[in-house]
């Protein structure tokens, strides 16, 4: 029962620190929405001044924030297309196949230990996908509990035994436990719309400088004649957004792959709690590590989904500030590190320790 | 006024806690009989694989009888405790029985190791990998029961819950706890079948 409680104790705080990071990251995608409409708002603001020319008839106040709606908009729809076609179009873009009936040992193998994880971690039994990959690698997609799916490479089959196999099932149905799936094909979507905001946004603003100066900059004459206050303050917040919209497909990525690094630990210690089996998911991933040839059926896309980075780049193996944001998986080491020593305890006391 | 307004608050506020503390009892009941369910269904298919095994492995194993009839009657006796077991009464019988049979089947296995042409002639080594996902099925399924089944007789005796524990016919349930004699056997089990070989 200890044992539990620690875990649950330590996965608690493990999904706050990535719920800290998910609100950020909401934060980042408002501001990158509304930031626009609060510059134009500052911008076309009534000025308190009788002697300004043509002030009673300046028409146009942005009050509606248009462009943080339409933001708003496209992330929820961007996100609804990702909820309902994502799962089965990273798994198309692996060229997996589904395994429904096995006809190989290895493959009745596969089904008895996803079953029995399934059983472990009290969820619905997920699908389960065989990319054909030379590489060991497995991962997980899907929406929700009951609309998820497992998928391991040929080579992966081939390399792991039953217990390390059993590892690292159980360390993708922590990732659908864990609620990682669903966050992380949420979190591609948005990443997509914060680019595609970008991108919009600075052919907008090349077309308009060239529009501007084409027309004489009548408009901008008019804000130039503003004195002080609100027009100093709408430049400072324009420029403050612009910049951010330049730099927001690095941020949202950045981020992204900060919460995937978050959810690895996470799912290797709950998975550990569902095998009670530290070592062997420890031992499955250094089978994987040593294997690191690059998984060239799954693309840099689906890399924070796998167990560990397809690509093959050894930044996994680096520490160090460039290579750890910009892994999607926490270095090897670590993870290995971590585990052995839950694996450690284990065999010691019985209880899987709290902190990892 | 006021003092009325504030005494129908606070009677407000303890109906809801007490609804959605019966609630919570409730769900976590559903779960543990859930959870039991689940065993009871790896059990059983457990116990409808015994028969197939040893129907497999009968031919080529004629003077291993002994260690067959083990299985089988371990088999028999657990499919019968099986049918009267309930969260409330009867889990630690069944764990017994249940741990005599792990270690009659455990044996078992260490003969069949003997006899590698079986594997090679007979579906005997799908049986065994059907044998071995049972056997783990059986754990999660009892992992799953047992952490359940803590939450739920630590939550009924906690103070504020115990109060509804009554109305909710909240009782406590038995652990499916390993009988560690038994379970040791097994290695043991090993050393003494090396001599013969």
């Amino acid at each position: 029962m200890t044992a539990d409680a620690n875990l649950f104790a330590q996965q608690k705080a493990n999904r706050r620190r990535s719920a800290v990071l998910v609100t950020i990251f909401v934060l980042f995608f408002a501001w990158i929405g509304f930031g626009g409409d609060l510059a134009f708002y500052l911008y076309t603001l009534p000025v308190d001044d009788p002697d300004a020319p043509g002030r009673a008839e300046q028409a146009y106040r942005h009050v509606v924030p248009w462009f943080g709606i339409g933001a708003t908009l496209l992330g929820l729809g961007m996100a609804l297309i990702a909820w309902h076609r994502g799962p089965k179009q990273i798994l198309w873009a692996t060229g997996a196949w589904e395994l429904i009936n096995a006809s190989k040992p290895e493959e009745k193998k596969l089904i008895n230990v996803v079953e029995e994880m399934a059983i472990a971690s009290g969820l619905p039994r997920p699908n389960i996908w065989i990319v054909p990959d030379k590489d060991p690698n497995a991962f997980a997609t899907g929406t929700d509990e009951h609309h998820s799916h497992v998928a391991v490479t040929q080579g992966l089959l081939e390399t792991l035994d039953r217990d390390e196999l059993q590892g690292v099932v159980s360390h993708e149905m922590a990732h659908i436990q864990n609620h990682d799936v669903k966050l992380m094909t949420l979190l591609a979507a948005l990443v997509g719309v914060m680019a595609l905001i970008s991108e919009g946004a600075w052919r907008v603003m090349r077309f308009g400088g060239y529009a501007g100066r084409r027309g004489g900059g009548g408009r901008s004459g008019g804000g130039g004649g503003r004195k002080g206050g609100a027009g100093a303050l709408a430049l400072i917040v324009l420029v403050v957004w612009l910049i951010s919209v330049l730099i927001a497909p690095v941020v949202s990525r950045l981020l992204a792959l900060a919460v995937s690094r978050k959810r690895e630990f996470l799912a290797d210690a709950t998975g550990a709690q569902f095998t009670r089996n530290p070592g062997a998911l420890a031992s499955a991933l250094r089978k994987i590590e040593d294997a690191a040839a690059p998984t060239r059926a799954i693309k840099r896309g689906t890399a924070h989904l796998c167990i560990a980075d397809p690509l093959g780049r050894r930044v996994s193996h680096k520490q160090g500030f460039v290579a750890d944001i910009l892994a999607t998986h926490p270095p090897m080491a670590v993870r290995v590190a971590r585990l052995k020593r839950m694996a450690y305890q284990y065999e010691r006391t019985g209880v899987l320790p709290e902190a990892l | 006024m006021l003092g009325t307004w504030i005494f129908l608050a606070l009677v407000a506020i303890v109906i809801i806690w007490a609804i959605s503390a019966y609630n919570t009892l409730i769900s976590l009941k559903g779960q543990t009989l859930n959870a039991w369910k689940q065993i009871d269904v790896q059990l059983k298919r457990r116990h409808d694989l015994i028969p197939n095994l040893v129907e497999a492995v009968k031919g080529a194993m004629e003077f291993e009888r002994e260690t067959l009839e083990a299985v089988i009657q371990a088999r028999n006796q657990a499919v019968n405790i099986q049918a009267g077991a309930m969260p409330t009464g009867g889990v630690k019988q069944l764990a017994e029985a249940e741990a005599t049979l792990t270690a009659a089947l455990s044996r078992f296995n260490l003969v069949v190791e003997r006899y590698p042409e079986l594997k090679a002639t007979t579906n005997v080594g799908q049986l065994q990998e059907e044998l071995t996902s049972t056997e783990n099925r059986v754990a999660f399924a009892r992992q799953l029961y047992n952490d359940m089944a803590t939450t739920y007789n630590i939550k009924q005796q906690q103070f504020p819950w115990s109060l509804i524990a009554g109305l909710a016919r909240a009782e406590q349930v038995e652990l499916w706890e390993i009988t560690e004699e038994k379970e040791r056997e097994v290695p043991k089990v090993d050393l003494s079948f090396k001599p013969k070989q």
